[in-house]
């Protein structure tokens, strides 16, 4: 197959800073290198790529816009947004870690943290010598969580954590949780270490979905924590829906990786497959396919430059980002599925990265707030009337 | 220890390349420009003989202000400082080597990168006319480097062997595949290199010696031709590989 050049049927590039281009050539070349090669083994098998955790380190593509004081590169949202294209491009459980590390894990760390809780632990994470996970949805409270059970209470110098977790990505392999409990009925964030009594993450077998990522569940039971393990500035469900805010706009930009892999593939296939003595890429009902693909790429990634560019100058709306969010989920996984289509019985195989990358975006498209709650999140907004409470 | 990288902008490897309408020169039209293969493995060599004894990288480059974006990618990778010199003409390999060799003569680096080839016009002069130019012993095709006491000892790719040299500095090592595995530059290697400066001076002139006439693409493949199969086939197709295709 041709090496993948990028989609940018826009000339995106011209509006594209130098050094923005440069990360994103830097990550594609990572990605088409170190992840491509072992990807389909590890969904094969399940099994997390542990290995690459020191170079995407050591690329500082973790939590890449927090200061450098703390070890980190400190770019711009646009080119964090383009890192979490090229990497999601390898596969979306690839993304999913770094996102989670760096928007769900140290971007709280360092928003509600205290100066020793940053300094302790961002270097660590961002070098990826430490893993970090982020608990907030629990088996009966996924949209809602202002409805958690998770308690916390205050015991000396002490805070004693009660309940559980689910679908918390890197759980197992976490070195520090950032827990959100209610500590008199309002949502604080605290955090809680590896092999703390009472604590334990167990990891999530079965799934047909994100298959090279850990997924796992978060228990605690009567588990004890120092009081300077809260992180002081956090309050309220506005806190854990700051950080989410940071993680869907990596998400927005990150699909459009997995949605150009799947074009590529596609467009690629379409000319190199004969049928009826020529390329299958000549019939309109592939055209019409792969029109539409390319189409909606280009719509999804003006989307993100604009969204990316605003956040950097400060001005961005949250609604802004459920709305990119929720258009490039919806069509990344609409163009995974056309292009299954075009690939015919050849789709189905792991020879291709599409049927894995169709599956993963089941999952994108659901967490860090659902297609329908993105919906009613916009709803409400340009209503003004909220379709839930 | 001073050392330069000799660093060329060239034609992305997938480039489907275009002849011009002048006939003489490729359409650059929605070419992509990347930082010559083989200098990646000069620079990455380069930085870790700083790293183990101290000093400085200087990356050369001689051309247009595109090669700027080269020579960006070469100070994200760690080189210390960038220059460009500037000439807007096509020049062969004389003239660039002349270039570069005028400019080094000021800078008096110890010992001098070049990749051992340009992937876009693949003459392979370059690092040799420099040595040339400023009298100093050449290493070519080198994939195998140790400096100690001021001596360099390498190990040169040959035909169906690998030659062990030793040279004195200042010299001139021209990098080949296999030398090493080039770093990839950090995302703070990349913050870092937009705080560095890139000095730019007007390249010395130099006439070019080699005139190019004209550009011509190999003419389409033909399709091959089954003459039959199994042994009964043999005897047809060493008849045709001798009186038609004339290759027996």
């Amino acid at each position: 197959m041709a090496k993948f050049q990028g989609v940018d049927y826009f000339d995106l590039d011209d509006v594209l800073e130098d050094d923005e281009i440069l990360v994103r050539n830097t990550v594609r070349e990572f990605v088409e290198d170190k992840v491509i090669p072992i990807i389909e083994k590890h969904n094969r098998e399940s099994t997390f790529p542990k290995e690459l955790i020191p170079i995407i380190g050591e690329l500082g593509l973790i939590g890449s816009t927090l200061p450098e004081k703390y070890g980190c590169a400190g770019m711009n949202n646009v080119a964090y947004g383009l890192v979490m294209q090229e990497l999601e491009r390898g596969d979306s459980g690839i993304r999913s870690f770094a996102s989670v590390q760096g928007a769900l894990v140290m971007y709280p760390i360092y928003t509600f943290g205290t100066e020793e809780q940053r300094e302790h632990w961002l270097p660590k994470l961002a070098s990826g010598e430490k893993i970090g996970c982020f608990g907030l949805t629990e088996p009966d409270y996924g949209s809602n969580p202002s409805g958690m059970k998770t308690r916390a209470e205050k015991k000396g110098d002490r805070y004693i954590l009660n309940g559980a977790k689910m679908w918390i990505t890197n759980g197992t392999i976490a070195d520090v949780a950032v827990v959100w409990a209610k500590l008199d009925g309002e949502i604080r964030g605290f955090l809680v270490e590896k092999g703390t009594k009472g604590f334990s993450a167990p990891e999530m077998k079965g799934k047909h979905s994100l298959r090279a990522s850990v997924t796992s569940e978060l228990v605690l039971e009567d588990c004890e924590i120092p009081e300077e393990n809260l992180l002081p500035e956090s309050g309220g469900l506005k806190s854990p829906l700051m950080c989410l805010n940071q993680a869907r706009y990596g998400i927005a930009w990150g699909v459009l990786g997995a949605a150009m892999a799947c074009y590529h593939t596609a467009l690629d296939y379409s000319q190199t497959r004969i049928q009826f003595d020529k390329p299958i890429g000549s019939f309109q009902l592939i055209q019409e396919k792969l029109t539409h693909m390319v189409t909606e790429i280009t719509k999804g990634q003006l989307l993100c430059w604009k969204l990316g560019r605003m956040k950097d100058a400060g001005t961005l709306k949250h609604t802004q980002v459920s709305m990119a969010k929720r258009n490039n989920c919806y069509h990344a996984l609409e163009i995974a599925r056309m292009s299954r289509e075009i690939l015919g019985a050849n789709g189905i195989l792991d020879e291709y990265p599409v049927m894995r990358h169709a599956a993963n975006l089941e999952s994108v498209k659901t967490y860090e707030g659902t297609h329908e709650i993105h919906t009613l999140i916009i709803g409400q907004d340009v209503t003004g009337i909220a379709a839930f409470t | 220890m001073k050392i330069a990288v000799c660093v060329s902008h060239v034609p992305d490897t997938e480039t489907k390349v275009k002849i011009g309408s002048d006939g003489k020169t490729i359409d650059t039209s929605g070419v992509n420009y990347i930082l010559n293969p083989y200098d990646e493995f000069a620079v990455e060599e380069a930085l870790k003989i700083r790293e183990k004894d101290g000093g400085e990288v200087v990356a050369v480059s001689l051309g247009e202000d595109a090669n700027k974006e080269t020579l960006r990618k070469a100070l994200a990778m760690g080189i210390d400082k960038a220059v460009l010199l500037k000439d807007e003409h096509e020049r062969d390999s004389y003239a660039v080597a002349k270039g570069i060799a005028e400019y080094l003569k000021s800078y008096e680096p110890d010992l001098i990168f070049v990749g051992k080839q340009s992937i876009d016009y693949d003459n392979l002069q370059v690092g040799g006319l420099i040595a040339e130019f400023l009298g100093l012993p050449s290493v070519s095709v080198a994939v195998k480097l140790e400096y100690a006491d001021g001596k360099l000892k390498a190990e040169r790719e040959i035909e169906g062997a690998h030659e062990h040299v030793e040279v004195t500095l200042p010299c001139v090592v021209a990098a080949q595949r296999g030398l090493n595995e080039p770093r990839y530059p950090s995302l703070k290697g990349i913050m870092q290199a937009k705080k560095k400066p890139i000095e730019e001076i007007e390249a010395a002139q130099a006439e070019s010696r080699v005139k190019v006439l004209g550009m011509k693409k190999p003419p389409e493949k033909q399709p091959g031709k089954i003459v039959g199969e199994g042994v009964d086939a043999v005897p047809e197709l060493v008849r045709l590989l001798r009186e038609e295709a004339k290759v027996i």
